[in-house]
């Protein structure tokens, strides 16, 4: 574990891997609520936790790196369900990459357990990881100006789903009826950090409401 | 709609509502938001008898119209301009009342670039998050104001401060932002620092409320690979593949992908707020408390 100093009143704490910034979150949440930590914002990313707006970095970067982190404590068991289905227009390029045919692609994602890893890009856009390495896509090599609202994407070792319509360059291999984010519903969004995420296959012609 | 509206006459190149934002949800996705010269958009509320909170339009350059459906107080703070009710020049930086059904014209500011227009009441639009700060990165808040369209108000919390001009500071004729090296300066050569820290950038006319854009020297990085994303703060120096630093101002992403040189210092950012294009910029460096 690394602290750097981010101007006056922030950390950025540098950890080996997506499993260590995801316990070490789990820690630094648990911290904040019991009120042995003061922080304005806790933003993990791929490999890092960022800590703004406290009082005294210096004094927290000290204590990270003296005593180590315990391992993320079991969570309850809370899994949303995204229902989904799998109609993307990159479904066979995805197969392609994997090495299986098209329906084994439905198939893996919907038997993986996901975990929101961080969120960015967009509110209620969350970066979930879960699928191992072998399965990883580079992304689209042009981008699309406009992924419609509700895709089920690829990128990397990410899924993501496109909480609104926006540009962007993953791999589309399905699409859902859920709302990832909707700013008047508590709370607004469906996906935050350390949430548990499976996908749930739908038929072609089934709609959810 | 009750009576205690605001009509925009004209809506100005690009005007918004702001207050102080909605930070505390970054590890959603949601940029803190709020107004970029934020000491100008409490003094306004000050000077029109309206809490710190309460939120204030933001203009962008060429001002905008307004015409009150009820008696409101208006104050104009931030870039200078001239303000007239109904074609009357009327003063800047202090309480004006304003009749209903006349226009207060807030004009093309004479310097700066953004002028914040408190009424008293406040604009009393639904709020997002605990906000309603127009949130252009994401989309967060009301839209950008349009021509005809009407913002409600909230009821007067107070009196208008009892003054003629409330003294504030001059838009800057050159940028000087501290800034703290780090945390990805070591993603540079030791080149890059000295060249940020010691060159003259100027700002870009890309600038806007996501980034303030600059041109001049760019910096090399000493690590070419990909930054996998992290977390950003408000003021970080982000150096995109062109080698220009930007720094981050209120609807910033919440993370990024491009190494942070430095962080700029937060009381120098309200001047980043109302710096023309052209302005020339030294990144002055602080050493670490």
């Amino acid at each position: 574990m690394r602290t750097l100093p981010v101007g006056e009143d922030a950390l950025l704490v540098e950890v080996a891997s997506g499993e260590e910034a995801q316990a070490l979150l789990a820690e630094l949440l648990r911290r904040r609520a019991e009120g042995s930590l003061t922080a304005r914002e806790i933003v993990p990313a791929a490999r890092t936790v960022l800590l703004d707006g406290l009082p005294d970095p210096a004094r927290l970067a000290a204590e990270l790196t003296s005593r180590p982190v315990p391992p993320a404590p079991p969570r309850p068991a809370e899994t949303v369900e995204i229902p989904v289905r799998y109609d993307g227009p990159d479904l066979a390029d995805v197969a392609a990459h994997w090495g299986v045919p098209v329906r084994e692609v439905a198939r893996v994602h919907a038997g993986t357990e996901f975990r929101v890893a961080f969120c960015g890009f967009a509110p209620g856009f969350g970066y979930l990881t879960g699928l191992p390495p072998r399965y990883d896509v580079p992304r689209r090599p042009t981008p699309r100006t406009a992924v419609p609202a509700g895709s089920v994407a690829l990128a990397g070792p990410y899924t993501g789903v496109y909480p609104r319509s926006s540009p962007g360059g993953w791999q589309l291999i399905g699409t859902t009826d859920l709302v990832l984010w909707d700013h008047t519903r508590v709370p607004a969004a469906l996906l935050s950090p350390g949430t548990r995420v499976r996908f749930v296959p739908v038929g072609a012609t089934e709609r959810v409401t | 709609m009750t009576d205690r509206a605001l009509a925009v006459v004209r809506a100005g190149a690009l005007t918004t509502v702001q207050d102080r934002g909605r930070p505390g949800h970054a590890h959603l996705g949601v940029p803190r938001s709020g107004a970029l010269d934020g000491p100008a958009a409490a003094l306004a509320n000050r000077l029109a008898g309206n809490p710190a909170d309460a939120a204030v339009l933001e203009t962008t350059l060429d001002g905008c119209a307004l015409r009150p459906r009820s008696p409101v107080v208006v104050a104009v703070t931030g870039a200078p301009c001239p303000v007239t009710v109904d074609g009357r020049p009327v003063a800047w930086g202090a309480p004006v009342r304003v009749p209903p059904g006349s226009v207060v014209d807030i004009g093309a500011a004479t310097w700066g670039v953004r002028s914040y227009v408190a009424v008293s009441g406040g604009i009393a639009v639904d709020q997002v998050l605990g906000s309603r700060s127009t949130d252009l990165l994401s989309g967060l808040g009301p839209a950008p104001l349009t021509d005809g369209a009407v913002l409600p108000l909230g009821t007067p919390a107070g009196l208008p401060a009892r003054v003629d001009v409330a003294p504030q500071p001059a838009p800057p004729a050159e940028l000087v932002l501290r800034v703290t090296p780090g945390p990805r300066d070591d993603w540079f050569t030791p080149e890059a620092l000295r060249v940020l820290t010691s060159r003259t950038y100027h700002v870009s006319p890309a600038s806007n409320r996501i980034g303030l854009r600059t041109t001049g020297p760019a910096l090399e990085r000493a690590r070419p690979e990909e930054l996998p994303s992290e977390g950003v703060v408000l003021g970080a120096v982000q150096v995109p593949p062109d080698g220009r630093p930007v720094v981050f101002l209120a609807d910033h992403p919440t993370t990024g992908g491009y190494p942070v040189i430095a962080v700029v210092h937060p009381t120098t950012l309200p001047a980043a707020a109302q710096a023309t294009p052209g302005t020339p910029i030294r990144f002055a460096a602080v050493h670490r408390r």
